[in-house]
């Protein structure tokens, strides 16, 4: 039988082990993730994001927004009351990579969409303290300076083409080739806030009406 | 049915978490077997003076490794771990949310349904009805109209007594309900020097500063470019539109020339978003209630 000393003696033996050990919760509790039908079907209502969305998801990304907002409301009574439905698996099948942020210095975001109108989101990116004097948040009024195009969808149709083998991958609904297509011409003269706006707008409203 | 797409997720689970905690307590039972000679050091040295020694675990620690395990098999059969099994006690997170706010929804109703039953300004009397109604205020409504519901630009004061669309109990409920979308449309076709006679004008008649002769001109062009249309010959409004009143002193998007110019040239489009769906009418009903306290005070 494998003594102890031998273990402590043999780097390589012991890389294996302490390989093997650490690997057993990852093995148990992610790997079997990817073989569920409630993770990997999306609920409905869920579609892809379109070209518009998929750009102003990269916005918030670049500018760290899940640094302080989480997309995840737990199945607590006071985050339902508050935000709407809990969040479900399938909610987020077409997130590369998910936006679940782990702090909450701002609000949950997962249901926002149609919370509030595009006026007010506006109005509150400019300055969050126009209307919200107690607010926190920094201002972003520079997404309104650059157009879209010019960043986040200077390479919409490639982001959207390898989204596309993502859901491929799985057998989800996807893009057709004539939205991937018809990609710049959606995104348009819109700014990085106006499509910043329009993701946050389509955000968790699969399951928005139900609570 | 079996939320895994095949058997084999459902075993593998199963195997590898049974496997891992009976193989703690077979190792530990192996090490507790295992032969030791307590006080002799292994010889091995570090740091000059640092021996290791070979002795056996205290038993207060070995106990507390089988307690945690047998704390895992009963853990494991009470709630959902070994792969389809759903535990004895059959809990789902999402079950024990629907028992929370059942429980939660239980105790709140009878209060829900004896202010629905009365009236919203009867209502707007009640005192506990009102804590109750600052509290949904400031959990849903705040973020626009602000904590002290005064509003910002764009999102209107609810503590006046100017109602953009309707103070009466029954238009607030609706309101607040169904939302509400109000749109003044872009008149840039009208033209520079003509936006700003128009601009003069409604200054006038909330007895701003404003230039005579262009308000003048402006009140000819209000009359023949439609405004009366929305805002009536008087300029007193239409509720039914959301059209302001522009003879009072209350400004939803600000009363400087530049402004108005702004607001003329480029419309305005405003939303309220509809609550009924999330809020239900109860709640709808004391926040109907709790604006209505507001604008009495």
């Amino acid at each position: 039988m494998l003594k102890h000393e031998q273990i402590e003696k043999s780097v390589a033996l012991l890389i294996v082990l302490t390989l093997l050990v650490v690997s057993v919760g990852g093995l148990l509790e992610i790997v079997p993730l990817f073989f569920q039908k409630s993770t990997t079907t999306p609920v409905e209502g869920t579609k892809p994001y379109d070209a518009v969305r998929l750009a102003g998801r990269d916005v918030y990304i670049r500018e760290g927004c899940y640094l302080c907002h989480s997309q995840m409301i737990r199945p607590f009574r006071a985050e339902t009351e508050r935000y709407g439905h809990y969040s479900v698996a399938g909610e987020y099948v077409y997130d590369h990579p998910f936006q679940w942020g782990s702090k909450r210095t701002g609000p949950d975001l997962h249901r926002v969409g149609g919370r509030y109108s595009d006026e007010w989101q506006r109005a509150h990116l400019m300055n969050p303290r126009d209307v919200v004097p107690e607010s926190n948040m920094p201002a972003f009024a520079f997404l309104a300076n650059t157009k879209a195009k010019t960043t986040v969808g200077a390479d919409i149709e490639k982001k959207m083409q390898v989204m596309q083998m993502f859901a491929n991958m799985r057998n989800l609904p996807t893009y057709s080739d004539a939205d991937i297509k018809g990609a710049k011409a959606a995104i348009g003269d819109m700014t990085e806030m106006d499509v910043l706006i329009a993701y946050l707008q389509g955000m968790g409203t699969a399951l928005s009406s139900m609570k | 049915m079996s939320d895994f797409v095949s058997q084999f997720w459902n075993l593998y689970v199963i195997v590898i978490v049974l496997v891992s905690v009976v193989g703690c307590w077979v190792f530990l039972l192996l090490q507790s077997k295992a032969t030791f000679t307590p006080g002799v050091p292994t010889g091995h040295v570090w740091d000059e003076t640092l021996e290791e020694y070979n002795n056996p675990m205290p038993k207060w620690w070995s106990w507390l490794f089988v307690i945690t395990v047998i704390f895992a098999l009963v853990y494991l059969a009470l709630y959902p771990g070994l792969g389809n099994f759903k535990g004895m006690l059959g809990w789902t997170s999402a079950g024990q949310h629907t028992v929370e706010v059942a429980k939660m929804d239980a105790a709140v109703k009878p209060l829900y349904d004896k202010y629905l039953a009365m009236d919203v300004k009867a209502v707007a009397g009640d005192k506990q009805a009102m804590e109750m109604g600052k509290r949904l205020y400031l959990t849903y409504c705040m973020q626009c109209h602000g904590a002290d519901a005064r509003g910002a630009k764009g999102f209107p004061n609810l503590t006046d007594s100017d109602w953009q669309w309707g103070g009466e109990s029954t238009q607030i409920v609706e309101t607040i309900s169904a939302g509400r979308m109000g749109v003044m449309p872009p008149h840039a076709q009208l033209g520079g020097e003509t936006i700003k006679d128009l601009a003069n004008y409604v200054r006038s008649l909330s007895g701003l500063p404003h230039d005579a002769v262009r308000a003048g001109k402006g009140q000819t062009a209000f009359n023949e470019a439609g405004c009366v249309g929305c805002h009536g010959v008087d300029a007193h409004g239409m509720q039914a539109l959301g059209a302001p009143n522009l003879t009072d002193k209350i400004w939803l998007y600000g009363s400087s020339e530049a402004t108005i110019i702004e607001t003329i040239t480029n419309g305005r489009t405003n939303k309220m978003p509809a609550w009924k769906d999330f809020l239900g009418d109860a709640k709808v009903h004391l926040l109907a209630a709790y604006v209505t306290s507001l604008s009495a005070k």
